[in-house]
């Protein structure tokens, strides 16, 4: 039986693939060929999770594999006394593994690579992505295609593959692919032609060197490390509100342009607020993180959000540092890679110690450099000079001081006199409602103090004294009612400050003044009434109403000209003031006496420039330490079951030891263990990355998961020699970056040869450079770049470009506009667009920008017909076009010949062919007439957007070229890196 | 135009003082611009490039007997409550105003009326018995009631999430982490679309009648789908389609001109350059050339007889729900295959009785009659409806309103390949937990897709090294709603 299938199962693989052959005389690699069969097939019951095993059987540990056992699992070099062929090849239902029921049978292939492997001896090799990586050997072999080592490791490879290198690209090719890819942005004819006319040597290399000391190299980094770290202006759930980030954003691109070694960025970042005396940089850095999703909705449970939060932290950590997927193990033990539910929470206690809140917004901190500190110190000193000088002259005015004090007494004196509170407390009610709007007596008439209320009797209480807060009895859905009488010497105005918990409704002498419906805490002046008060005795009649939680409430009151504070101080004796009242008194005179106000003006300046220095500094969101909160195992991930293990910070542990003897570790103890040469994973996946942003795709796939059910890389050897290159270079980004620019395999012609598409239509050979579209964010750069019209300020604060009317109106808690910015602001590059997670704006979204919920590795790149309706019809590239419309016309020259090759070069660096012009000269001449016929259209045309258009251009003329801009905007090849 | 044509000589003056014959514009002379005019405004067919089709990843081969082909999936959004509606608790108006037993809410989640004393909330609103089926429902849907015989009421769903966020992504993705795809990308992935001049996916939202929770854009995404599946989110004002309009003073005529310009060039370039993207990015303009037509004929809605507004209580165009219904009707028959309803407005924290019963009074007819029109245009046969929320309200009062409940609410499904006039699932006697046939989001998801012809545990994708489906983990189809 046995014997019939296997001859079948070859009888079968002959006709399915020809790779096979030549797979056939190969040493079968455990680690390449036969733990992704396994993995995919059979770990989800025989691989790492605990509560998913069958049979008490791993595949995914060498012990487990290879114990000694009655029927033995595989036997070397012995198919038929291997139960693992055995049971792939059953057809015997009870037998058969996968089982059918698990919808994932082997193919015929991977049952004869199974097979071939233990013929061949069944070797065991660790998992490459968990074993620290070693320099590899570099090929010994020649050939004019060689610019580095790089190129020695590709080359053999398609050696053995007998395939051919492309050729490299043209000279206009490679600049625009350098511009695209170091800065995100295209470079100008000049410069364009420039490069190709530079004979020098070393003109590719000098070109790279440029490009690299560009600031704008800093944001075209940035623009990827923002998806990975997942930032955004606003919270992500709920209300979605908007957050103070944006000098993270300035840290990462600063961090780029200053080559900052990258393990710095990633310890300044995990860990920067514990670095020892951490600097202002740093303590940016750990923004990180705060970049995660919040909430602030009324009714959410703050320990049901601090779990989502401690798990988003671990996910997005792992993947953004690590590549790997951890978030599995929240709830299960992760099926094919080797992370425990243990290891997840045990990490996620690492950020423990993270100050926040589960419900609420996280505060920005100002971020104040040494240049601005220096300028505050400078204007405290100043403040404080003239607070001297002011207290001495007020110190020298002994006479005035004195008749000062005696006039405003006077004053007081003459002003009102007020009861003690009366007090009538807790009348219940069915409801809040109820309780707040129901009379519970006549309150419009003159209160009787002598009748009780529903068997509730009025009662003195001169413990409710003015400027305090009180308690009140608390209790749900009741009233209670404060009365006392003012007399004053003359018809008056008297302002009332007043706070309450809950509602508060207030009569003077039976006449409504106040009436508040609202559910919250008491606090100081919380609402303010002017009242006219007649002269003698007047009725203040207060209730306060209580739906539930505490009740209490807050009662001032001062005349219009004096502060309650001042007035309470006036009237009482001097002999008997307290020290504190002496001194309000004291600082009242010296705020107020018309003598003084020379001094006081050299205050007010001080303070004035001290506030601007400290409101203008940019905010931020920071980590903040606070003693570490309990983590616990939560099982299945549930945040109400408190039955789990209490852990304590540890790294994942089958990977390298952290080593902390004995204290807690902490998140710098991370960051260290993340940067250590030996972990394993983090150079590898940095490089990985920077090898996307170059070539399109990374050697390991997918960027997020270079666990047990990635593929394996299509370059191992590279891989791991770029990992090694980079740490040993100090981490040194833009020695990387220099190494991969600089290989011939990143100056192949990416156009290639119908044959070699076919043969390897992934690229996975690389023999040759890929083509795709730009991201979204360098779509929009680039038509304004063509266009004229881009600002190329670094950094600072988000900006607002055109987005539809009504695009938000789906928020709430506020509702918001979106208010677009102007001037130059209008104008700036994409990576500085408000991220608003609920609704990211509308063109970023169609070309594939994430929300920035989780974080992104790699976007996908889609083809859409949102994103024609984007280039043909946003206002953003609308008025691109009609702003190159009249560079087109003012600097393309006079014929029409002339101007659509300035166009072509100035877009395109290229000169335009004979049947596009063609094509584009028909549109030209037919619009232009069109447009002559309706200059109305044509005006509304070249009106779109912000920017002004000189009076000298024929409108008509401005919007057919308009035309052909569009035209230009919306080619393949201008959204395209070739 | 005309005025154009009468002055055509002094025109010709005009451009030729603009450079219109320089150099190598041969053939384009004066002489042919009457001409080359009237080309362009009789030249009103489309360009002729070919839109292929997505056919779904399925392609046609469905694991089982579709009995739906398309979706309207109606969102009550705020969290509608289960007892002012579908299900009828009688003990509790026995219980208004006393404490809940504590054995039903000890250890449970709770929204805002954490450490609130909990009492007993009457139901707000009469119920009757209505149709054959005899199917009890509350008088705030009389219009509905009508048709309660083709509906298949389920009251025993439960959910994972309590806050309004999270239940949504919940209900929409299968899962509380944002990022994964929507039911209504998954749809479209497998099964792609009928019609290649609209979006496969559709979102129509509205408004009214209690406080307006927020909805994110999240809750259409596709996620690690192609962005293709994402829903296309149709508006009440400005552009029906986020710049589906061409630019200010450009006619349809010029933008023809404009794509076909593009489209010809990008040939050119096709042609030298081995790109596969260029040839679909050809046909995704003709696509999108074709929506900037199709979708202002979808919303002129002064196609549509006046018995038929009348029917749905709308003229039509004003954003309200019922115009909502009535677009997704038109949505329907020309080939959307998941059209999403999203209406803000059942977060009744207080004052319930009265704002449910105007909530209610702004979808009742919409729907009924939307369920009503797709029956007599025999389309209701193969149409799947299902009217949900992201959860209930609990049994207890928050003040005079119900809080934020997930133990147990009532969603109704009707169409294609579900029964008519069945209730399925009960909660307790107070309306709290699912006590009997207990069904789940997931659940939800797996009876939709079987309907659809999907099995859900089939139909996966494989993102971050790990076989994703709608359904994650677990769910089975509800037998016994199926006809």
């Amino acid at each position: 039986m046995f014997r019939f299938v296997n001859i079948q199962l070859l009888l079968l693989s002959m006709s399915v693939l020809v790779h096979t052959e030549s797979l056939v005389a190969q040493t079968v690699d455990f680690d390449r060929d036969i733990r992704p069969i396994l993995s995919n097939h059979c770990y989800a019951c025989h691989g790492p999770d605990a509560e998913t095993r069958e049979a008490d059987l791993r595949l995914d540990v060498q012990a487990s594999l290879f114990a000694v056992r009655d029927e033995p699992l595989i036997t070397p070099g012995d198919v038929k006394n291997s139960q693992l062929i055995h049971r792939i090849t059953s057809k015997d239902d009870a037998e058969q593994m996968p089982p059918a029921d698990f919808l994932k049978p082997l193919s015929v292939d991977q049952i004869l690579l199974l097979q071939r492997w233990v013929k061949q001896g069944a070797q065991w090799k660790d998992h490459w992505a968990w074993t620290a990586p070693q320099r590899p050997r570099i090929p010994v072999l020649k050939h004019s295609f060689i610019n580095n080592d790089i190129d020695r490791f590709v080359l053999a490879k398609l050696k053995d593959e007998n395939v051919k290198p492309s050729k490299r690209a043209d000279r206009v090719t490679l600049i625009r692919r350098l511009y695209f890819d170091l800065t995100g942005l295209p470079p100008t004819t000049d410069q364009v032609q420039a490069f190709v006319e530079n004979t020098s040597s070393s003109a590719y290399q000098d070109l790279v060197t440029q490009l690299l000391a560009q600031p704008q190299f800093g944001e075209r980094m940035a623009m990827y490390w923002l998806d990975v770290v997942r930032y955004a202006d606003s919270n992500g759930y709920h209300a979605d509100k908007t957050r103070q980030v944006s000098p993270y954003r300035d840290y990462v691109i600063e961090a780029f342009n200053s080559n900052k070694p990258y393990d710095e960025f990633v310890r300044e970042q995990i860990a920067g607020d514990l670095i020892p005396n951490a600097t202002i940089e740093q303590q940016v850095a750990s923004a990180f993180n705060m970049l995660l999703q919040t909430t602030d909705e009324g009714g959410a449970q703050a320990k049901e959000y601090l779990a989502k939060y401690a798990a988003d932290r671990v996910r997005n950590t792992a993947s953004a540092f690590m590549g790997v997927t951890f978030g599995c193990a929240q709830c299960h033990d992760h099926k094919y890679d080797p992370f425990t539910t243990k290891d997840f929470y045990q990490f996620a206690s690492f950020f423990a110690d993270i100050s926040e809140v589960g419900v609420g917004n996280a505060p920005a901190f100002p971020v104040i450099d040494a240049k601005r500190q220096a300028a505050i110190v400078q204007a405290t000193k100043a403040l404080a000079d003239a607070q001297v000088v002011l207290a001495l002259a007020a110190e020298k005015m002994v006479q005035q001081r004195v008749a000062w004090e005696a006039s405003l007494v006077e004053k007081a004196r003459s002003n009102i006199r007020l009861t003690p509170w009366q007090f009538l407390a807790s009348l219940s009610a069915e409801s809040f409602d109820l309780a707040h709007d129901k009379s519970f007596f006549d309150e419009t008439v003159p209160v009787d103090l002598a009748t009780p209320v529903a068997d509730v009797a009025w009662k003195q209480r001169d413990e409710f004294v003015d400027g305090k807060i009180h308690a009140l009895p608390a209790q749900e859905n009741i009233a209670h009612y404060l009365f006392r009488t003012l007399t004053a010497p003359q018809g008056m105005k008297l302002v009332l400050q007043l706070g309450s918990d809950d509602g508060i409704r207030v009569w003077v002498n039976g006449n409504e003044k106040l009436n508040k419906k609202i559910a919250r805490g008491v606090v100081a002046n919380q609402e303010q009434v002017t009242v006219d008060l007649e002269q003698g005795e007047n009725q203040l009649l207060i209730k306060i109403s209580q739906g539930g939680g505490g009740c209490g409430f807050y009662f001032n009151y001062g005349s219009s000209d004096l502060p309650a504070d001042i007035y309470r101080i006036l009237l009482i004796a001097e002999s008997e003031r307290s020290e504190k009242d002496q001194k309000t008194l004291g600082s009242y005179f010296r705020d107020t006496h018309p003598d003084l106000a020379a001094p006081r003006e050299l205050i007010d300046n001080s303070e004035k420039i001290l506030k601007q220095l400290t409101d203008s500094a940019p905010k931020t969101l920071m980590t903040k330490v606070a003693a570490p909160r309990m983590t616990r195992i939560l099982h299945r991930g549930n945040w109400q079951d408190d039955s789990g293990e209490e852990v304590q910070p540890a790294v994942p542990e089958f990977m390298q030891p952290l080593d902390v003897d004995g204290r807690r570790a902490n998140r710098l103890d991370l960051a260290d263990w993340m940067i250590d040469t030996n972990n394993p994973l983090t150079a590898r996946v940095f490089v990985n990355r920077l090898w996307k942003i170059l070539f399109g795709n990374g050697l390991a796939q997918p960027l997020d998961d270079i666990g047990s059910q990635g593929s394996r890389p299509t370059h191992l050897e590279v891989l791991d020699w770029l990992a090694i290159e980079f740490m040993e270079s100090g981490w040194d980004v833009k020695h990387v970056v220099k190494l991969l620019v600089a290989s011939a395999t990143y100056q192949q012609s990416s156009n290639g040869s119908a044959a070699l598409l076919a043969r390897d239509p992934y690229n996975h050979l690389l023999a040759r450079q890929s083509q795709f579209r730009l991201d979204a964010e360098m779509v929009r750069d680039n038509a304004l770049a063509v266009s004229g019209l881009l600002t190329r300020d670094i950094g600072g604060v988000s900006v607002k470009p055109y987005q539809p009317v009504g695009y938000w109106k789906h928020m709430n808690f506020p509702k918001r506009k979106w208010t677009p910015s102007s001037g130059d602001n209008a104008y700036r590059r994409g990576l500085y667009t408000h991220w608003q997670r609920m609704f990211l704006h509308p063109s970023l979204l169609a070309f594939d920008a994430p929300s920035r919920e989780e974080c992104t590795v790699e976007r996908p790149r889609s083809n859409t017909p949102q994103q024609a309706l984007v280039l043909l019809n946003d206002p953003t590239y609308v008025e691109a076009a009609r702003v190159f419309a009249l560079r087109i016309i003012n600097e393309g020259g006079t014929d029409l010949e002339q101007r659509l090759n300035w166009a072509f070069e100035t877009a395109l660096s290229r000169r335009v062919a004979k049947q596009e012009s063609n094509v584009l000269l028909d549109v030209y001449a037919k619009h232009l007439v069109m447009f002559l016929a309706d200059t109305e259209s044509a005006k509304s045309l070249v009106a779109v957007g912000n920017a002004t258009n000189p009076t000298q251009v024929d409108v008509a003329e401005h919007a057919a070229w308009t035309s052909i801009a569009r035209i230009i905007f919306n080619l393949h090849e201008s959204i395209t890196r070739n | 135009m005309k005025k154009l044509i009468s002055t055509d000589d002094k025109l010709s003056a005009a451009v030729n003082r603009r450079c219109f014959l320089g150099k190598g514009v041969q053939g384009v002379g004066t002489l042919g611009l009457a001409a080359l005019l009237q080309q362009s405004l009789t030249q009103a067919k489309e360009t002729d490039v070919q839109v292929p089709r997505w056919p779904g990843i399925l392609n046609g081969k469905l694991h089982h007997e579709a009995k739906a082909k398309r979706v309207i999936f109606l969102t009550m959004a705020g969290g509608m409550s289960h007892l002012e509606t579908f299900d009828h608790r009688p003990k509790l108006t026995e219980m208004d105003g006393k404490p809940m037993p504590e054995s039903y809410t000890k250890g449970q989640p709770i929204a805002q009326l954490q450490n609130k004393p909990l009492k007993c909330l009457a139901p707000q609103h009469t119920f009757a018995k209505h149709g054959e089926s005899g199917i009890e429902l509350s008088n705030i849907f009389p219009h509905l009631a009508t048709v309660v015989d083709d509906l298949a009421i389920v009251r025993s769903l439960t959910t994972d999430a309590i806050n309004h966020d999270p239940a949504h992504t919940f209900m929409n993705t299968g899962t509380t982490i944002s990022g994964r795809p929507s039911m209504g990308s998954w749809f479209t992935y497998g099964l792609g679309a009928e019609t290649e001049n609209l979006p496969g996916f559709v979102v129509l939202t509205s408004s009214g009648g209690g406080q307006d929770q927020p909805i994110a854009s999240r809750q259409w995404h596709s996620g690690f789908l192609p962005s293709r599946f994402q829903g296309v989110h149709f508006h009440g004002q400005g552009d029906p389609v986020l710049y589906v309009n061409n630019p200010p003073g450009v006619s349809r005529a010029q933008q023809r001109d404009i794509v076909k310009a593009v489209q010809k060039i990008n040939r050119l370039r096709s042609a030298s350059i081995n790109d596969t993207e260029i040839a679909t990015r050809i046909s995704q303009y003709e696509m999108a050339f074709r929506m900037q037509a199709s979708v202002p004929d979808l919303v002129d809605i002064s196609q549509e007889s006046q018995a038929t507004l009348d029917m749905y209580g709308t003229k039509g165009g004003d954003g309200s729900f019922a115009s909502n219904c009535l677009l997704a009707r038109r949505l329907a028959e020309r080939g959307t295959r998941f059209i999403q309803l999203y209406h803000r407005g059942w977060d009744h924290h207080g004052g319930i009785k009265n704002a449910s019963a105007v909530t209610a009074k702004l979808i009742d007819q919409g729907v009924t009659a939307l369920l009503k029109d797709l029956k007599q245009r025999d389309m209701l046969k193969d149409t799947l409806l299902v009217f949900a929320s992201e959860f209930g309200r609990t049994p207890m009062a928050q003040g005079n309103g119900r809080d934020h409940h997930i133990k147990g609410f009532s969603v109704w499904l009707a169409g294609g390949g579900i029964q008519g006039g069945v209730t399925h699932g009960s909660t307790d006697d107070l309306g709290y937990n699912a006590v009997e046939d207990v069904v789940s989001v997931h659940d939800l998801h797996a009876t939709m897709m079987h309907v659809l012809g999907i099995d859900h545990e089939k139909m996966t994708v494989s993102f971050q090294g790990r076989d994703f489906r709608l359904t994650d983990i677990s769910g089975n189809p509800v037998q016994a709603l199926l006809a």
